[in-house]
């Protein structure tokens, strides 16, 4: 009776989740459809407490406050600008927690489960030994303690694919013989290293991809926990998480026009010699005073700031924000060109101009913003490099040919605010800079913005 | 013999991944980072098959490991809410 008790909870606790995640169609019904998911997590936890199993909240108490002490930090006091790394590592947290229970149940149960048992404990230690390593340096990347670019050596693929191999056969083994221990810790530990190898060679500028895919992993390792444990919530949640994940990482690849495989085969943001070697080594660019900008910008009907990491580096989001405040005051329409693939995650621009007060109607996604941009008369690109390479679209060699760009060419005057003339994450000049539209407008995007605001109000 | 319990848990999966497919697709743009924290808030469900672990005292070692996932997953839930809210709040309207 108890039980069927729990797992009406539980039903219930699916439903608020599916509606709190349809409440994020809109940034009206969001918040609302959070504390819906929220209700059901807390209706899920409670309802477990009550389990006939639990003789001892001790560990469970402890954990809890822990838990909590750690959580609620990472959660209030980080800046916006790192919430990529924040998702990553909480994607390893989750990891750790389901890894840890399958060892626990092999180690409980060992060969008494029965081959298709261990088998799925088997699957589910895997995903979620090597999601927690592969997360884990996911976050170091992006957080700058391990380098952001590829790591690459000779026969990388077919090593990485032999651990792949390597993993299903102690699965399959542990299948024939669930009592080999040996079998078992082998699988977790090539299961760690594997993680690790897997993103070695993947480079910053691919993050947003890795990240929504191993957003996918956590979901498939909570779905597999939730197998393991015969608990329907967690199938169910799980398999949410893993199509989010999945989606989001559809999404991302067609924004770049890369396949999956190509992402994590591909080793992309490793510097091309031959593209570099092929550009002629000087070309004549125009740059411009603070000044020329803020006349432009002044005497402008329409302007369009597109913004992209070089911007959350400089944090100068809420700098940006000032000018087109002034701006509009001045009667000049003011909008935001985001480009799916800008930032180091999915929506990361949309966050940090919201952060800085950017009503979310001013945000236009590519295919929105690129039928404007023939009308408009200013575009400011800030700390966006490869979103606005025009090579995607003419350079048959290069290695974002094909991917969709912002067309900002097609604008009457591009401003392009820059550190230096170096080359963006793809490690390909930009022909933009050398455009006859184009004006170079050299220094770092926040304290340039905090100037034009000067200039501007002048 | 096939175990019908995971049949049972197979159909649950599949027809949850197709729910999720159909309610993501409609997720807009604009959101995609809080979704994603709102994903890895709700992951931190695996919070109830780690309450199991650390509470039923089955022996040292699962209550140890039970322990750590406890908390782990904890940071997610908690973290999760927390961080996905705040985000939300930033949205707003220009009128």
């Amino acid at each position: 009776m108890q039980r069927n008790l729990l797992q009406l909870f539980y039903l219930l606790s699916a439903i608020l989740f599916v509606m709190g995640l349809r409440g994020l169609s809109h940034p009206k019904t969001a918040r609302r459809g959070m504390f819906r998911a929220e209700f059901g997590m807390l209706l899920a936890i409670v309802g477990t407490l009550l389990h006939h199993e639990i003789i001892s909240y001790k560990w469970i108490a402890a954990g809890l406050v822990l838990g909590t002490l750690i959580g609620v930090p990472m959660a209030i006091w980080i800046p916006m600008t790192a919430v990529p790394q924040r998702t990553a590592l909480s994607h390893s947290f989750g990891a750790l927690a389901a890894s840890l229970i399958g060892i626990s149940e092999y180690y409980r149960h060992g060969a008494a489960l029965g081959s298709l048992r261990v088998g799925v404990i088997g699957v589910e230690v895997m995903l979620g030994s090597l999601t927690f390593t592969g997360s884990l340096m996911a976050a170091g990347k992006l957080q700058g303690l391990i380098r952001g670019y590829p790591i690459t050596y000779k026969g990388q693929n077919v090593f990485n694919l032999s651990i792949l191999a390597g993993m299903l056969v102690l699965i399959a083994a542990l299948m024939f013989i669930p009592a080999s221990t040996a079998a078992f810790y082998s699988l977790v530990g090539l299961a760690f290293f594997f993680g690790v190898m897997l993103i070695l060679p993947i480079g910053a500028a691919d993050m947003p991809v890795v990240i929504a895919l191993l957003n996918s992993y956590a979901g498939l390792t909570d779905a597999a926990m939730g197998f393991m444990l015969d608990n329907k919530i967690q199938i169910i949640t799980g398999s949410l998480d893993g199509s989010s994940g999945f989606i989001l990482s559809i999404l991302m690849c067609r924004a770049m026009n890369r396949s999956i495989t190509n992402v994590l085969f591909g080793a992309f943001g490793k510097v091309e010699e031959q593209a570099a070697g092929s550009l002629e080594a000087k070309r004549p660019i125009r740059q411009c005073s603070i000044e020329e900008a803020a006349e432009i910008l002044g005497t402008a009907r329409t302007a369009v700031f597109v913004p992209g990491y070089g911007m959350a580096v400089s944090q100068a989001q809420h700098r940006v924000r000032e000018v087109a405040d002034v701006l509009k005051n001045k009667g000049v329409t003011v909008r935001y060109g985001i480009h799916a693939v800008a930032g180091r995650m999915p929506g990361h621009m949309n966050v940090l101009l919201a952060e800085a007060n950017v009503p979310y109607d001013e945000l236009y996604d590519m295919d929105q913003i690129n039928s404007q941009f023939p009308e408009t008369d200013v575009v400011v690109v800030v700390g966006a490099n490869d979103v606005v390479n025009p090579a995607a679209k003419r350079v048959r060699g290069s290695p974002i040919y094909g991917m969709p760009i912002l067309e900002v060419e097609r604008a009457r005057v591009v401003i392009v605010c820059k550190r230096s003339l170096a080359a963006g994450f793809a490690g390909i000049d930009n022909e933009l800079y050398y455009g006859e539209k184009t004006l170079m407008l050299f220094g770092d995007a926040k304290e340039t913005m905090v100037k034009l605001t000067s200039a501007l109000k002048e | 013999m096939i175990d019908l319990g995971l049949i049972g848990d197979l159909y649950v999966f599949v027809l949850a991944g197709f729910l999720g497919y159909q309610v993501i697709s409609r997720v807009s743009p604009l959101l995609h980072t809080p979704l994603m924290s709102a994903t890895n808030a709700i992951s931190g469900i695996s919070l109830v098959g780690s309450l199991v672990v650390a509470g039923a005292g089955y022996n040292e070692v699962s209550t140890v490991l039970g322990f750590v996932a406890v908390t782990a997953s904890t940071i997610n839930v908690v973290g999760g809410f927390l961080i996905t809210d705040r985000i939300l709040k930033m949205f707003r309207t220009g009128k």
